[in-house]
């Protein structure tokens, strides 16, 4: 009964929107020829373009993020070296923060008011470009946006090697270098190969980064040129931009077939020894400590101190001086507009709502899947990932199209409204309140619940009584997870918003795009703060999830 | 009456069968062990009569009440059992009287009559002072007795144990053993109770089943399982038999005469003439003096080992080509090649399927 609920559940919310997509955009257009609407978007300039660029910036961007991830990812699982995992929470801080609030950071430091360009002397002049509004600056910022992902996977592959590798090799004669060079790079290049495809995927979906400096510097790529495009005309296009995200979607498509490829080709390794213990860097351990700190204190910290700046700045443009700090855009911004505050309430209350419901069908899904062992269950909690792996303004159109008309029965449409943002934001991150559940209901003794059933309790009360208490830690790590990155959200929201149900990553994105930069780094300090905040409680709640629910302990 | 019965039930996972038309009853009040090496299909059969599986193919019955086959099934809420797994299964987040209370909730019982059966429950096993702990607060031995106490709240008409001694060192064993049988006797419930153990299964139970991979081998009280086990299988698996092959020459009644070695001897147990299998316990033979009359059983000790407080030695027997070993004690170590008369004192026959 219940698998049922739940396969309907998320057939309703994910696949279906999806696939109404796809047939829409192999429809047949204006001429009436068959896959006419492809044909005619593929013929226009505009696509041309858009399709180039996001082609050329992501494959640049992946190539950033891989000499930043890559060195950041050997040095620190394979150095012994202190505050491993304060260093690890800032290398992943850029998964936190979502990319717009990223790039405004980097505007900021980058631009003529920059408070730590300005005390270096080397701001750029008033009134010139900033040089982040370019191919470069969207290369740069999607390239730091998406290192995590290739060193999140470089990590895991190279912590779980086993030891006997290296004291083979230690054996053989080899020194530390050729260990590293000869034996574990090698053994590491699949995982940083699919690290690499992840961060591709997650580039060509990206909106943010070239929402904030694309949109600004004219340089259009797929994810703006449908925002733009549908901003400009209306639903009425609808047809046309379901061709850009069908594209979309095939090349982040590509990036992630060629993932399982290689994840699926590369040379098995025994991993069941003891794991790799970190090297004694001996005298290049001070340099390499310092220049660890360095790079991750500019990529993480430096530009949030610049947004922090901006924020206490008294005006747009003027320079930050200890005698101009005022609170005044904090106050504002924050107390003084009622949009803001009613984008925070809506982003709370839609987020949260979100969360405890991604939560509760998470537990369903993996307790009927893992511990009941329902195909059914399995493939709906497969099927429940798609909304996460198409880019976001890939999700959102779809749900334009399927939830524009009105529902049938009640006759009512609920686009507009703040439920459609709820089922957009539940399907686009069931995923990550799955992904814990699962684990931890994986390694669950099933006789735990076969002993309820023999003792007569129902489906309901096992659930109840047996599997959430056993679940809770982690269904409320997936349930924050899912809280922390649907309440910054900006590529759904950006679509799906209405005036009244403003979310705080559209209220950052309109507020730069008035040129209130002031107001719109104060909103992105406090939403940032509050997020940082939450982070820090899952922190304390780690000890009782099951390894690997937090990316930056591992 | 029979409280559990098993008709013509086959269990099959992808690539093996683990229960292979398997038929037998189960009287009512019974201590009934199931016995078999790993992964003969014990467990599977547990299963099958909890309704965590499905049978393939045959019917079950419990009580008078078909429960599985025909297209029927009643899932394990129904069925009214209890069960003890090998894991213990106890739920952790609970105290040890909640997990007792768990199985009393929507049974019509008042707060009170809960309270009492749980406390009657952890009485029964000794536990009445560990109601507010938590299971991982609990020794091993006790944790098994909660989950005993668990099923034994909801009186079930049959209680359903999975290896629950496996997890226990030697000398709780033996304790936990006896308390079963008492725990048994007043509680008039009937036990299945499954081991890999053949001293844990013939120590308390009424009925033995032996299994070999997924079939049921043979089904008898423990003493007739020893003397006249039903095939080669049981013979080996039950106090450590060991069979030589050898000729029938002569069978009447339960008294068979036997050729082996060129020497003739006459055995209980029945087969038709021609080949047969000799089954011989360490009792069923002994050293013979080199003058004593009768007949004899020419072999050369190939191991020797201390146990139990005697020497066990190890002889090859027969001619070249044909040999065999048997099992002997001795109040002396053997030595290895050390040429041996045996007599023989018992023995059963079993007929053998010429090769
Ligand atoms: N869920 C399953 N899927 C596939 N094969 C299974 C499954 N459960 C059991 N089997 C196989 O069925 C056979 C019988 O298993 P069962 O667990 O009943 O054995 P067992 O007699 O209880 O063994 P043990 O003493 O080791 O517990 C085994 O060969 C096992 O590998
Ligand atoms: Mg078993």
């Amino acid at each position: 009964m219940l698998v049922a609920f739940l396969a309907v559940f998320v057939f309703v919310l994910a696949v279906w929107p999806l696939g109404r997509l796809f047939a829409e955009a192999l429809g047949t257009g204006e001429s009436g020829r068959s896959f006419g609407l492809i044909s005619e978007a593929m013929a226009s300039r505009a696509f041309g373009r858009a399709f180039w660029n996001t082609l050329e910036t992501s494959a640049a961007s992946v190539a950033v993020s891989v000499l930043l991830g890559l060195p950041l990812a050997l040095a620190i699982s394979l150095i012994r070296i202190g505050n491993r995992v304060a260093l690890t929470f800032l290398v992943l801080s850029p998964l936190l923060i979502p990319s717009q609030i990223m790039a405004l950071a980097w505007i900021e430091l980058m631009g003529s008011s920059s408070p730590i360009l300005g005390l270096l002397g080397l701001a750029p002049a008033p009134g010139a470009m900033n040089p982040l509004y370019s191919r470069g600056g969207i290369v740069w910022l999607m390239g730091i946006e998406h290192m995590p992902l290739v060193f999140l996977a470089v990590r895991a592959s190279l912590t779980s090697l086993p030891e006997d590798l290296v004291e083979a090799a230690r054996i053989g004669g080899a020194g530390t270098f050729r260990i590293v060079a000869g034996v574990l790079l090698p053994l590491t290049a699949p995982a940083m190969v699919a690290g690499a495809s992840l961060a591709f995927a997650a580039s060509v979906g990206n909106f943010g980064v070239p929402a904030l400096l694309g949109i600004p510097g004219r340089y259009p790529m797929l994810t703006t040129l449908i925002y733009q495009r549908l901003n400009g005309f209306g639903p009425a296009v609808i047809g046309q931009v379901a061709v850009l995200a069908l594209v979309l979607v095939a090349m982040a498509g590509v990036a992630l077939g060629l993932r399982g490829i290689v994840l699926s080709r590369s040379v098995p390794i025994d991993r069941s020894g003891r794991p790799l213990v970190p090297f004694d860097a001996g005298r290049f351990r001070r340099p390499i400590v310092v220049v660890l700190w360095n790079v991750v204190t500019l990529l993480a910290v430096v530009p949030l101190l610049a947004l922090v700046g901006a924020a206490l700045s008294p005006a747009v443009g003027v320079r930050l001086a200890p005698d101009t700090l005022t609170l005044d855009g904090f106050r504002s911004t924050l107390i003084g507009s009622a949009t803001v505050r009613r984008a925070f309430a809506n982003s709370i209350l839609l987020s949260a709502g979100a969360a405890v419901a991604a939560a509760g069908i998470a537990v369903g899904l993996a307790y009927l899947g893992t511990v009941r062992r329902l195909k059914l269950a399995r493939w709906t909690a497969w099927f429940a990932e798609l909304p996460f792996i198409v880019p976001g303004t890939v999700l959102a159109l779809a749900y334009i199209l399927v939830f524009l008309p009105p529902l049938p029965v009640i006759g009512v449409s609920i686009y507009g409204s703040a439920t459609i943002l709820l089922l957009a934001y539940i399907s686009r991150f069931l995923a990550l309140a799955i992904g814990p559940v699962q684990t931890a209901l994986a390694s669950l003794d099933p006789n735990l619940d076969e002993m309820g059933r023999i003792l007569g309790a129902g489906t309901f009360r096992r659930i109840v009584k047996l599997i959430v208490p056993l679940a809770a830690p982690a269904a409320a790590a997936g349930a924050i997870l899912v809280f922390m990155t649907a309440f910054n959200e900006l590529t759904v929201s950006a679509l799906l918003w209405s005036s009244g149900v403003e979310t705080i990553g559209v209220m950052v994105f309109s507020l730069q795009y008035e040129g209130n930069s002031t107001s719109a780094a104060a909103l992105s300090v406090a939403s940032i703060g509050f997020v940082l905040v939450l982070a820090l409680l899952v922190d304390r709640l780690g000890s009782r999830l099951p390894a690997g629910t937090l990316p930056w302990r591992s | 009456m029979a409280n559990i019965r098993f008709d013509d039930v086959s269990k099959r996972y992808p690539g093996k069968i683990a229960v292979d038309r398997v038929s037998f009853e189960v009287p009512n009040g019974t201590f009934f062990a199931l016995l078999g090496p790993s992964g003969c299909g014990k467990t599977t059969i547990l299963r099958l009569i909890a309704g965590l599986e499905r049978p393939d193919a045959g019917e079950i019955a419990i009580g008078k009440k078909p429960v599985a086959g025909h297209g029927r099934f009643v899932g394990p809420e129904h069925r009214g059992l209890g069960m003890v797994f090998q894991s213990y299964a106890l739920w952790p987040h609970m105290t040890v009287a909640a997990n007792v209370d768990f199985g009393l909730a929507g049974r019509g019982l008042s707060r009170a009559e809960r309270r009492n059966r749980v406390r009657e429950a952890l009485d029964l096993v000794g536990l009445s002072a560990e109601g507010a702990r938590r299971p991982h607060q609990l020794s091993g031995g006790q944790r098994q007795r909660v989950a005993l106490a668990r099923s034994l709240a909801v009186r079930p008409g049959i209680i359903l144990l999975d290896e629950p001694l496996a997890n226990l060192d030697a000398h709780l064993r033996q304790t936990m053993l006896a308390e079963f049988g008492r725990i048994h006797a007043q509680a008039r419930t009937t036990f299945v109770f499954v081991t890999h153990d053949q001293n844990e299964a013939m120590a308390l139970a009424d009925q033995v089943a032996v299994m070999d991979h997924g079939r049921l081998q043979q089904l008898a009280p423990p003493e007739e399982l020893f003397s006249r086990p039903a095939s080669p299988m049981v013979a080996r698996f039950v106090g450590q038999g060991r069979l030589l092959a050898a000729d029938v020459v002569a069978s009447a009644g339960r008294t068979t005469r036997i050729r082996l070695d060129d020497t003739e001897f006459q055995v209980e147990g029945a087969a038709p003439i021609g080949p047969g299998w000799l089954c011989l316990r360490a009792r069923d033979v002994e050293l013979a003096g080199d003058g004593a009359a009768g007949e004899r059983l020419n072999g050369r000790v190939v191991a020797s080992r201390f146990e139990g407080g005697d020497h066990r030695l190890t002889v090859e027997v027969g001619a070249a080509g044909a040999t065999g070993l048997v099992d002997v004690l001795s109040p002396q170590r053997g030595r290895i090649g050390e040429a041996v008369r045996l007599a023989l004192r018992g023995g059963w026959v079993l007929a053998r399927e010429a090769t």
